[in-house]
């Protein structure tokens, strides 16, 4: 199970590269979206995955999966999030005020005019 | 036991501020008045955390009353007192600075609760003791630095914060898979346990190297290290001077503050390997950052390679992780927060006042302004470390511990690099106040009381900081302890059992 969620980060960090590595906005705003959802399920199997257990306590349940790594991932989850919603208006406002959105173009000092 | 809350006075107060301010709606002057007066509170507050540690040793509080290592826990030390004091300071005088240098539709647009908020990150950072705690505030503090880069939309700061803002994005997500990484490993997250269980440990440690990697390709990508500096010197080109100045001051520090805690709390088993990569970045941060302190002429160009400098000789200091090196290091973090917030300043006076920012157009400003042009000359040997002024402690001790672990290369880079530190900043104050004006545009009336007060005031607070530091010996030693004895640090965990 933990093999089968590495190698799916490893898919989805992967694929979060190639599309950072295009020229297009959005394109790499897809990209870090993805980036984050495979650095999360990373953190997820680092406390182990076992199936069937509850992260609640509860006398009387005596096997328990880890609850913190699931604390962590809601915490970075809600900041990918806003980052995410923030990074795409900001994309939003580049597109008009430079006419582009293509990362190449974006090069020197431009000049307000 | 219950919380105590006042050490988290210096997080509150900017956090609850910034709040208020939002509910206030777009009231410039009502923010500006709200922004002061938390300044000064959390003045205040720092003054009595410094104090306050350095008669009782380091304060620690559990948030919500779960004991460490299960709960969060704020944890301050020395350093972290010191580097919040500073912070403090920092924040209070670029508020004030801002008043007039700002411009009325950026504070409407809510600049002050950004800044607040940003401070807020900055201090959590610091007196954390959470690992995973110092993530949330390192994004609270950078998604606000997010807003204040772009604020104003003008063509270069969305530009620029877009690039700012990615590579950020990507070190943090890096900074979560570490912290996984690390949680697989030790099963805490709370830094002094982590800190206890690794020394305990005798068995293969190869996978802390790993994580040394990781962790140092986050923190150098936030403070600037060497590979990883590319995104600075044009993301803080682009936003207007106040904000420069707390970028410059205090965002990069915390990032070497981060490798600090980690690099002597976490990575102590192969210090041979992760020390040495540490020194050998460190090294070519100087060198690049001198080689384009040199070859701009804009004033801001040139200050902001001076962070470089800066930031390579403080990681010099942190990566000997001796005693000297330590004590010089904090010297030296807290004596650059101080003067580049206060060069950054000056600087953007003289912008302000000519609306020129290279040197080649400028020039004959002493007639006009004597005392700025004299203070900057003082700040800039204060920066390139004139012996009574405050650069001077913290490179003495650096190089002292550099040739004392036979580094004679080290030491003598960051000699050196003393000397384009000076040739940089001298030839701005000889180009900008002493030569003969080529073109006469005549001076812009702008009003300039306040940004003087806050320039002024941090070159006569660094002078002090220099003349004073054989009394603030003793506040250092304390605060270096935490770096060169990591076990003083874990000691509230080793008490409380």
């Amino acid at each position: 199970m933990e093999l089968i969620t590495i190698i799916l980060s490893g898919i989805l960090i992967g694929s979060s590269v190639y599309m950072m590595l295009s020229k297009s906005i959005i394109r790499i705003i897809i990209g870090t979206a993805l980036l984050s959802h495979g650095v999360h399920l990373m953190l997820l199997t680092m406390g182990r995955l076992k199936q069937g257990n509850v992260p609640v306590l509860d006398p009387e349940v005596s096997s328990y999966t880890d609850p913190l790594p699931q604390a962590l991932i809601l915490t970075a989850i809600v900041i990918a999030f806003a980052l995410t919603s923030y990074i795409l208006v900001l994309a939003l406002r580049m597109y008009r005020e430079l006419g582009t959105d293509n990362v190449e173009e974006m090069k020197g000092v431009p000049h307000d005019d | 036991m219950t919380t105590n809350i006042l050490p988290l006075l210096p997080i509150m107060i900017p956090f609850f501020a910034g709040i208020i301010m939002l509910f206030m709606g777009k009231r410039p002057v009502w923010h500006r008045v709200v922004s002061g007066i938390s300044g000064l509170l959390m003045m205040l507050s720092a003054v009595w955390l410094v104090i306050s540690i350095y008669r009782n040793g380091t304060i620690v509080t559990f948030l919500g009353d779960w004991m460490a290592p299960f709960g969060i826990s704020i944890v301050i030390d020395m350093a972290a007192a010191l580097l919040l004091l500073t912070t403090t300071i920092i924040a209070f005088l670029i508020v004030v600075y801002s008043f007039q240098s700002i411009g009325i539709e950026r504070e409407k647009y809510f600049y002050y609760p950004m800044v607040l908020f940003m401070i807020a990150g900055v201090n959590g950072a610091f007196s954390t003791g959470d690992i995973f705690n110092m993530f949330v505030f390192f994004e609270v503090f950078l998604l606000a630095s997010y807003v204040l880069i772009t604020m104003g939309g003008t063509r270069v700061q969305l530009q620029e914060g877009f690039k700012y803002l990615l590579v950020n994005l990507i070190s943090s997500n890096f900074f979560v898979l570490g912290l996984a990484y690390l949680y697989s490993v030790t099963g805490s997250l709370n830094m002094a346990d982590i800190y206890l269980k690794l020394e305990d440990y005798d068995g293969n440690m190869v996978i802390m190297t790993v994580l040394a990697v990781v962790f140092l390709f986050v923190f150098a990508t936030k403070a600037g290290l060497f590979p990883l500096f590319f995104w600075l010197p044009g993301s803080y080109y682009a936003p207007p001077m106040p904000i420069i100045a707390l970028f410059g001051a205090l965002l990069t520090k915390v990032g070497v503050y981060a490798i600090a805690r980690t690099y002597s709390l976490f990575f102590i088993e192969n210090q041979a390997f992760t020390h040495q990569v540490l020194l050998l970045m460190a090294l070519l941060t100087i060198i690049m950052g001198s080689i384009g302190a040199l070859a701009y002429t804009d004033m801001k160009k040139i200050i902001i390679y001076n962070i470089l400098i800066a930031v390579g000789i403080i990681i010099v200091g942190f990566s000997l992780m001796d005693e000297t090196g330590t004590i010089g290091a904090i010297y030296y973090l807290i004596h650059d927060m101080i003067i580049k917030a206060a060069l950054f300043m000056l600087v953007g006076f003289i912008i302000y006042r000519t609306g020129e920012s290279d040197t080649g157009r400028l020039g004959g400003l002493i007639r006009s302004h004597p005392v700025t042009g004299w203070m900057f000359l003082v700040a800039g040997f204060a920066l390139a470390g004139v012996p009574p002024l405050s650069g001077f402690y913290g490179k003495l001790f650096i190089v002292q511990s550099a040739f004392g672990n036979d580094l004679y290369i080290a030491g003598l880079i960051v000699l050196l690099s003393s000397l384009a530190v000076l040739i940089s900043v001298v030839r701005i104050f000889m180009n900008v106040f002493w030569r003969e004006s080529p073109a006469a545009g005549g001076l812009r009336a702008i009003k300039s009381d306040k940004l003087l007060f806050s320039s002024i005031g941090l070159v006569i607070i660094s002078v002090a900081f220099g003349l004073a530091a054989d009394l603030l010996y003793p506040l250092f030693e304390m605060a270096a302890l935490s770096f060169h004895d990591p076990a003083t640090y874990a000691g509230y965990l080793t008490e409380v059992e």
